[in-house]
């Protein structure tokens, strides 16, 4: 279901084009607004969709299997930190709304900054221990499984 | 031409695509490596890039030994099964004994995990996979990467990797162009970390015209991590073992939550059962040790998701299709009616965009399953990737040299579906395999492994050649005819895609010939493939789109070539249900219970094929499958 851009929304300020996957949302340069240039390479992700601050991009199935008549939208919103969808069906029986969260903490604060935790130590750098662990394997104590540890072996052959 | 060129002068780590896995190695390097410079090249933008673009309702590979859920050689031996005991145990044991503090790390920076409010524990929809809202993981990991990376250049296709010109065999940074600005962008790095992404797009798909963009795995997805390696030489593995889905018709919507949450069953479009009765032969075909239905009954071992596959395509075959999916049952509670739709908009919003337009409403119909055109990648249920080094204190001597996820050219590591024998890693899997990259690279560095790397100008101006050279082309010859794309001295990309997805169909095992093939078929396909390869020197391209498309079909064509040569040297049928040896309709232990591993000669593009030593995890049997799996 590929992509499209209603004329009269699109003020062509290229959000689509900055963050389409598939590269295929581009500015047309006599209306300077945005449509997509390649619909057979385009995924139906929807980031466009959700990226649009006009709610100007809608997306018709694709035309060799989906009839006309259906809509598919939604309203991605950060500072909520939510979804929301709105499913319609072609023949106007279903009318469904959903909504999910999309994170849990306000947004982009959450991630930390490696540059500013404490270097790793030698012995640190020797193990086979990544970032946070062994802490973070079981947010315990326990350490980080070995063959050993495990009571296991590596053996080559045919074995099951 | 008048396009730039641009050089960012030593890097330490570069990541070359960063889906998942380059996120992954970007974060992660930044720990061990604090004054490193670290530089992603993207060719779309972070924030939506790579297979979890569109976002994901599960995370498939999750341990829960905090729950005492499982441990990782639990989750190693399901693998095994599933591929048919061809996958590479030390790489997975390695991810799945570090995964479970990637999701802990995930859920810290706001990805929501649902929970199981009995238990405390994380909502399990299967054995390994844990449900999610997630909607926005990949701008909630990219947001991780971004701090950690010193530079991002989004918007650059990657074609190429830089050799060392002072060490053979040694990787020196990589090529691309911005697909905006056209410019020519050239990295100088002591390591590479490809997480570049598997291939979608190579079989001819059962989508067609405008639809051909609706495939299972991202058409974005160019099998730039197998082009980007094989091209510089890397040996790979396991690139004969394609994967076919059995998912929802023409939207190819995920059918996991579907089979394993709500409980949803599949019969024959007469409303039979239809599985059972292909075993019989089929366990003649593979042997007891791979399939018994019994024995799986009994002890919940996994049925081969191909051999699944093989009963599908056998029943619909014999005239009893379509297959359906049970959903009438189901969806009577709207609980998990509702579950069954935020699945499809968390992460394939086009399987509800299809049954909106089509009215089907699973309660009161049931919908129609169908295989899939096959995929080549490394990441999901399936092993293709480069030969990768282990980690020392779990890898047998034929699986190690020296650095974890280190490819066999110096520097050069991987993660995702550039790894080949680590299947079941998904997202989270992917991300750990960036993590244990990118320290491993930085170890690489402080032993001064990637000490006097020297590029010339030279190789610099050779691949600036190569790469415009599809505009060139174009510029030279368009205007020889009048008008449109048919042109004597040249093909588009798109006739280039055209032309290798129906070799790939007919000659390969696509869907097209019920997955079927054998070696009379394949050496004629590869006849062909060479000349593809002579013509796709004369790829045109008419602007800077074009050329990512171009460079996107080289790495498609790199990526099938070796999946031809990997499917002639397997003489035997492993995978029934992703495709067929119809000369050697077997399973044949005795001779190729073995990785398959190849080599391409930079210089002379010859293919050499070797056998490596399959090593799997003995002792500790498998304990009782815990509560959570249903």
């Amino acid at each position: 279901m590929p992509t499209f851009v209603y004329m009269t929304r699109c003020d062509g300020c290229g959000e689509c084009v900055d963050i389409c996957p598939s590269d295929i949302m581009h500015i047309d340069k006599k209306l300077r607004r945005a449509y997509n240039i390649e619909p057979s390479m385009c995924w139906e992700c929807y980031s466009c969709v959700k990226a649009c601050p006009h709610q100007a991009i809608d997306v018709r199935g694709y035309a060799d299997f989906a009839p006309l008549g259906h809509s598919v939208r939604v309203i991605r919103d950060e500072e909520k930190g939510t979804i929301a969808w709105r499913i319609k069906f072609r023949n106007g029986k279903k009318d469904m709304e959903l909504l999910a969260p999309i994170t849990t903490k306000p947004w982009g604060s959450a991630t930390p900054k490696l540059a500013d935790v404490p270097a790793p130590s030698k012995e640190m750098r020797d193990s086979q221990l990544l970032f946070n662990e062994p802490k973070y394997i079981r947010m315990d104590d326990g350490g980080l499984h070995t063959l050993q540890s495990n009571g296991l072996e590596i053996k080559e052959g045919v074995q099951y | 031409m008048s396009y730039s060129t641009i050089i960012e002068d030593n890097i330490d780590i570069l990541v070359v695509g960063a889906g998942l896995g380059g996120t992954g190695a970007a974060f992660e390097a930044r720990y061990w490596g604090q004054n490193k410079k670290i530089v992603i090249a993207e060719k779309a933008n972070i924030m939506r890039s790579g297979a979890v673009a569109q976002g994901l309702y599960a995370i498939n590979c999750y341990m829960g030994t905090r729950f005492g859920e499982n441990n990782p050689e639990d989750h190693v031996r399901y693998a095994r099964i599933d591929l048919m005991g061809m996958v590479r145990e030390d790489l997975l044991f390695d991810m799945a004994r570090h995964v479970d503090s990637t999701v802990h790390n995930f859920e810290e920076w706001g990805l929501p995990i649902m929970r199981n409010e009995k238990k405390g524990s994380y909502l399990r929809e299967g054995r390994w996979q844990i449900m999610i809202h997630g909607e926005s993981y990949k701008p909630i990991v990219a947001e991780a990467a971004k701090k950690s990376a010193d530079k991002v250049f989004n918007r650059i296709c990657v074609t190429h990797l830089l050799m060392d010109e002072s060490k053979e065999n040694r990787v020196a940074g990589a090529v691309g162009f911005n697909v905006r600005t056209g410019n020519y962008h050239v990295f100088k790095s002591k390591t590479v970390i490809c997480g570049a992404g598997g291939a979608s797009n190579i079989f001819k798909p059962r989508s067609v015209g405008e639809g051909a963009g609706r495939v299972w795995y991202a058409p974005w997805s160019s099998g730039s991590a197998y082009g980007l390696m094989i091209e510089a030489g890397a040996k790979m593995t396991q690139m004969e073992n394609r994967i076919v889905l059995a998912r929802f018709k023409d939207g190819y919507g995920p059918v996991g939550a579907y089979f394993l949450h709500l409980k949803t069953y599949t019969q024959n479009g007469y409303g039979e059962e239809y599985e059972s009765k292909w075993f019989p032969a089929l366990q003649q075909m593979v042997g007891k040790e791979y399939l018994d239905p019994e024995v799986s009954h009994r002890t919940h071992r996994p049925i081969p998701t191909c051999l699944r596959n093989h009963a599908i395509i056998n029943e619909v075959n014999a005239g009893r299709g379509p297959i359906h999916m049970v959903t009438m049952e189901a969806f009577q509670d709207p609980h998990l009616e509702e579950i069954g739709w935020h699945n499809f908009l968390g992460m394939t919003v086009g399987q509800a965009v299809l049954w909106a337009a089509t009215d089907v409403d699973p309660k009161y119909e049931n919908p129609e399953l169908t295989t899939s055109e096959p995929y080549v990648m490394g990441s999901h249920a399936t092993g293709c990737g480069a030969w990768c080094s282990g980690p020392e204190d779990l890898s047998p001597p034929e699986y190690f040299w020296g650095y974890n996820r280190m490819t066999t050219i110096e520097g050069l590591f991987g993660a995702g579906d550039a790894v080949g024998g680590t299947p079941h890693a998904f997202s989270s899997g992917s991300f750990t395999e960036g993590r244990l990259a990118a320290k491993a690279a930085c170890r690489y560095i402080d032993d001064g492994k990637a000490e006097g790397i020297r590029v010339s100008d030279a190789q610099i101006n050779r691949r600036r050649e190569q790469i415009y050279k599809p505009l060139e082309t174009y510029r030279v010859y368009s205007n020889e005819v009048v008008a449109g794309t048919v042109n004597p001295n040249f093909i588009n990309p798109r006739q280039g895609l055209d032309r290798l997805q129906k070799m790939m169909d007919e000659y390969c095992g696509g869907f097209g010939v019920n997955y079927m093939t054998n070696d009379k078929l394949l050496n004629i396909g590869l006849k062909k493939m060479s000349i593809l390869g002579e013509d796709l020197e004369k790829v045109a391209a008419s602007d800077i789109h074009e050329l990512l498309r171009a460079w996107e079909l080289k790495h498609r064509f790199l990526t099938s070539e070796s999946v031809f040569h990997h499917t002639l040297f397997r003489k035997e049928t492993r995978w029934p249900g992703y495709y067929y040896r119809g000369d050697v309709m077997k399973l044949d232990d005795k001779n190729w219970h073995v990785l398959t591993v190849s080599r391409r000669d930079p210089k002379t593009g010859e293919y050499t094929m070797e056998k490596a030593p399959l090593y799997h995890l003995v002792g500790d049997v498998e304990k009782a499958p815990p509560e959570a799996h249903h």
